[in-house]
């Protein structure tokens, strides 16, 4: 029931503030930061209670620390079927974490319609639970979809016009499009893998475990894999499909880009891992080495292109197309060392990116432009901002110490016994990476300043935040091994699947 | 067949015809708009209660008519949208100077001849149902007829409606010629064991004319003059309770007749399907009047709906209960809006989306119905629209139907976009100009409530969809020919 609480919070709180907008700014925010934190809590709580080793070894029922199931739609059997195991607390811990900064960054940034603003806000997170605990697959798809809606009004509504005459809504709209048409791919997908289980039993069934176990032809589960993982691969992104990314980046607000890059992202890796892979293993293990062919792509085309961005919410959201390559090659390595990484390399893009699009809507709250030509000489002018900015510069190009480098580290170790060439382009990767960060830092604020005014340093509220990711940052980046121990037996679960030799593609391997 | 049973399935039938009477007398005795709307809406709850207890006593077939699971369930859908239709054309001509009250008599008249349509299994009913359906409509689209444009929709819905039904006519003629046959199933079974070139032709016209009704491209042209024209509640009755008869009618046709598996009629369906959707969808983008962007996106959603006719096999006939209920809540939602917003008084409607521009800061919970609707349309989750969706997606997976998968897709993508536009325009900033508005008062109007009532089920049942699916599954388990 617990996991029910855990959905059903963020929307009740959602509209809470929607309707507590007439009672003052203040309360509307106050309730979206004590419903965010207490999503967080209820997810801490749940980590030190459960057990998370648990001995899923024979990859049995026991997969999960907590279940709960409520029949739905019995016609096609399809349940209310919600789960938990060790990725998805990571996941959700940190979508609570994310959600009271968010809520924090909006304090001052957002000034129109507050209520209406932080319905948006928590329906978003509370769709991404939902994401993150759904393991029946129509209940999956439905909060997949479900959680675009409220992101397109973020972006449509309280996002900022671009500079190249690119609109908020447009952009919105574009988000929207693509995410929605590859999400009915993966619909017809989904359907197609549940009529091949009927044509096996005679019995509709929804149902993860279930669906687990459907014998497929070799033809059709390429297919079917191949519906999902465009899906995914849109949200993650993978290049060709990230042309929504740059422009729904640039144009959200604060709170949206750090929602968009810090778990909106998240949940098609924690997609792939869930879903595509164990529903298809041979499948994607054919299907492999193309899929790391695109993560290289993704790492060398993010990179290449931050280094020329004017913006730096673009910038930023071309080096999250790089990263997700990381993740992307990590997550097809299929070996536990590499899965891990994955992980890791999730939750601390997450507090990275989170860190710089804050950093940036306060950047853009004081100087009030976001192109990279305009500032320069900053260190100096802002008190404390620049040396953070420097930080989270550093621990997204991957510094020992962070949490990334942590991540890169093992994805890379993880990968190079499966696809040594890989791992050796990669590692370009991170040179790269070193060059677009400093680049940008050396144009924001190094160099001669444009003007000799002292802008107005962080305040309170704002060096809490800040420092709050550094904490962690430093902590993941230090002493991984908590994280770690938690989705080890996850990740154990879904490496297996790739050390079963498959019957059909021995030469996979 | 014992009397007492036939009754039962007559009834509504009889109570819907008998309020025509009892209005049309009432009004050549005494002009009272408010009790003439008060018996309408009388006769056709009472019609609307009837038909769910007539639930019981089918299947019963009759030379003419067939009570089975499908017309029980078109005519609930043809009954409860002429209810919502009398109910906001009450708010809609409160103020008309004129001659108010006739236009429930027509309307009326035409669910009456909705009702025969989706039990007709006899050309002579068929046509009969259709006229009826049909004829009364010119009337009610005409209704504002000091309005350009409502006069401009009345008469061409006229003249190319008579147009299809003389298509029909020669279609029925033809096929009787070559078959001798005029009871549906019957002609049908004898057309394609030796099908000769008049039956072929006849029943090509046939396609036309009932196509027409339908808007399926390419006779689709007459829907957005319509749509626009049209007075509100006019509108609104065509969209859901003519199409809807129409459709059941197709669906009873191609469910109980083997010979639409595998033949030519097949092959013309699928195209018509495919581009119906691309079409419907790809012209409603540069719409920037919300009537004519509906009348677009029906054409669409009418392009999906002919993939259960193509497909007509497995969970065809539950899937056609299902969407019909999706798109008949969505729509009545949709337009209810319009006409909430809209009033005969003013001049044409309030089509134009710059008058909806901003009207979630001034009408937060008329806004969620609309917001509601296009997302329902649009098959978003956690509306009906979206389980309706499903059913399409499922219902062309099963039968591997891969191209209509994709322009479902298709479809679905290219819609978003204009349903979104929609959307967004209601959360824009609120300009300084001249403004249509909705009375203050209206959620608490019986007008409000039908409104409020299509949004909330399109909610409830997106989220817990099993009654639906079970009255359509029940529906689609019991259809004779």
């Amino acid at each position: 029931m617990i996991l029910v609480w855990l959905i059903v919070i963020p929307f009740a709180g959602g509209l809470l503030c929607w309707q507590a907008e007439r009672l003052g700014d203040r309360a509307t925010r106050l309730i979206a930061l004590a419903t965010m934190l207490c999503e967080l809590l209820i997810a801490l709580w749940l980590w030190t209670q459960l057990d998370f080793q648990l001995p899923a070894l024979d990859g049995s029922d026991t997969q999960w620390a907590i279940e709960y199931r409520l029949p739905w739609i019995t016609r096609f059997g399809i349940d209310i079927h919600l789960a938990l195991d060790g990725l998805s607390l990571v996941l959700i811990a940190l979508t609570g974490f994310l959600g009271v900064l968010a809520v924090l960054c909006s304090w001052n940034e957002i000034v129109r319609r507050i209520g209406f603003f932080h319905l948006n806000l928590l329906w978003i997170l509370g769709g991404v639970v939902g994401v993150f605990l759904a393991i029946d697959l129509f209940l999956f798809f439905f909060f997949w979809e479900l959680m675009l809606v409220p992101m397109y009004f973020l972006i449509a509504l309280w996002g900022h016009s671009g500079s190249q005459g690119s609109t908020r809504i447009g952009a919105a709209t574009k988000f929207f499009i693509y995410t929605q048409a590859s999400g009915l791919l993966m619909l017809v997908a989904i359907l197609g893998l549940v009529f091949a289980h009927h044509a096996n039993t005679g019995e509709y069934s929804f149902s993860y475990a279930v669906l687990k176990e459907t014998t497929l032809s070799p033809t059709l589960a390429f297919w079917l894999m191949l519906g999902f993982f465009v899906a995914f691969a849109v949200k993650l992104p993978v290049i060709p499909l990230h042309g929504w990314l740059p422009n729904a980046h640039a144009q959200a607000p604060t709170a949206g880009s750090v929602d968009l890059a810090g778990i909106l992202l998240k949940t098609a890796a924690y997609g792939m891992m869930r879903f595509a892979l164990p529903l298809f293993p041979e499948a994607s293990q054919a299907f492999a080495p193309v899929a790391m062919g695109l993560g290289l792509l993704g790492i060398f085309y993010g990179a290449v292109l931050a280094c020329g961005q004017q913006d730096i919410k673009r910038f930023v959201a071309y080096t999250s197309i790089a990263h997700m390559g990381f993740v992307l090659i990590g997550i097809y390595a299929g070996t536990t060392l590499a899965l891990q990484g994955v992980v890791v390399l999730m939750v601390a893009h997450a507090f990275s990116a989170a860190g710089l699009f804050i950093l940036s809507g306060q950047l853009y709250e004081r100087l009030h432009t976001r192109q990279i030509s305009e500032m320069g000489g900053l260190w100096g002018r802002l008190g404390s901002l620049p040396g953070l900015y420097l930080f989270f510069i550093a621990a997204s190009l991957g510094m020992p110490t962070t949490a990334n480098f942590v991540g890169e580290f093992m994805v890379l170790f993880g990968t190079f016994a499966m696809a040594p060439w890989v791992v050796a382009l990669a590692s370009v990767g991170l040179v790269l990476a070193a060059v677009y960060s400093l680049l940008l830092m050396q144009r924001v604020h190094y160099g001669p300043p444009k003007d000799d005014t002292p802008l107005k340093g962080l305040d309170i509220r704002e060096f809490c935040m800040l420092l709050s990711i550094v904490v962690l940052i430093l902590w993941v980046g230090i002493y991984p091994q908590p994280l770690l121990d938690t989705t080890s037996s996850a990740m154990g679960n879904i490496h297996r699947l790739f050390d079963t030799p498959s019957p059909l593609l021995p030469e996979a391997r | 067949m014992p009397l007492p049973t036939l009754a039962f399935a007559y009834l509504p039938l009889i109570l819907v015809a008998a309020t025509a009477i009892t209005v049309m007398l009432g009004i050549a005795w005494r002009r009272e708009h408010h009790v003439t709307v008060a018996v309408s809406v009388l006769g056709l709850t009472l019609a609307l209660i009837a038909q769910i207890t007539a639930w019981h006593v089918m299947p019963l077939t009759t030379p003419l008519l067939a009570f089975d699971g499908l017309a029980m369930l078109g005519g609930i859908l043809v009954l409860a949208s002429t209810l919502a239709c009398a109910v906001l054309a009450h708010a809609y001509f409160e103020t008309f100077q004129g001659a108010r009250e006739e236009f429930y008599l027509l309307l009326l008249c035409a669910a009456t001849g909705g009702l025969v349509l989706v039990a007709s299994r006899h050309l002579a009913s068929l046509f009969l149902g259709l006229e009826l359906l049909s004829m009364p409509l010119y009337g009610m689209l005409a209704y504002a007829f000091h309005e350009r444009r409502s006069l401009e929709a009345g008469i061409k819905y006229l003249i190319l409606s008579a147009a299809a039904s003389a298509f029909l006519l020669f279609g029925m003629a033809l096929v009787y010629a070559q078959t001798g046959e005029l009871e549906l199933s019957a002609l049908m079974a004898t057309l394609t064991d030796g099908t000769g070139v008049w039956g072929l032709a006849g029943a090509g016209l046939m396609l036309v004319g009932l196509g027409f009704k339908l808007s399926v491209v390419p006779f689709h042209l007459w829907t957005p003059d319509v749509y626009e024209g049209g007075p509100g509640p006019a509108a609104t009755f065509l969209a859901t309770a003519s199409k809807v008869a129409v459709f059941t009618l197709l669906l009873r046709l191609v469910l109980t007749t083997p010979a639409f598996q595998g033949e030519w009629l097949h092959t013309v369906l699928w195209v018509l399907a495919l581009v119906s959707m691309l079409v419907g969808n790809l012209l409603a983008l540069t719409q920037s009047n919300l009537k004519r962007l509906l009348g677009y996106s029906s054409i669409a959603h009418f392009g999906y709906m002919l993939l259960i006719l193509v497909v007509a096999d497995g969970l065809a006939a539950e899937t056609g209960g299902v969407y019909l209920i999706t798109y008949v809540l969505a729509t009545l939602a949709a337009f209810g809006v319009v006409i909430l917003v809209s009033s005969a008084t003013d001049g044409e409607d309030a089509g134009s989306l710059h008058y909806y521009r901003g009207l979630f800061w001034r009408r937060p919970f008329l806004t969620a119905v609309m917001t509601v609707a296009m997302l329902s349309l649009a098959g978003i989750p956690a509306t009906v629209g979206f389980i309706g969706k499903f059913y399409l997606v499922a219902l062309g997976v099963e039968a591997q139907r891969w191209w209509l998968v994709g322009g479902i897709i298709a479809g679905s993508a290219i819609g978003l976009y204009y349903y979104l536009r929609v959307i967004v325009t209601l959360f824009l900033a609120e300009p300084g100009m001249q403004r249509r508005d909705a009375s203050a008062d209206w959620a608490v109007r019986a007008g409000g409530l039908v409104v409020l009532g299509a949004a909330v089920l399109v909610i409830l049942l997106g989220l817990y969809p099993a009654p639906m699916i079970a009255l359509a599954h029940a529906a689609g388990n019991v259809v004779v020919p």
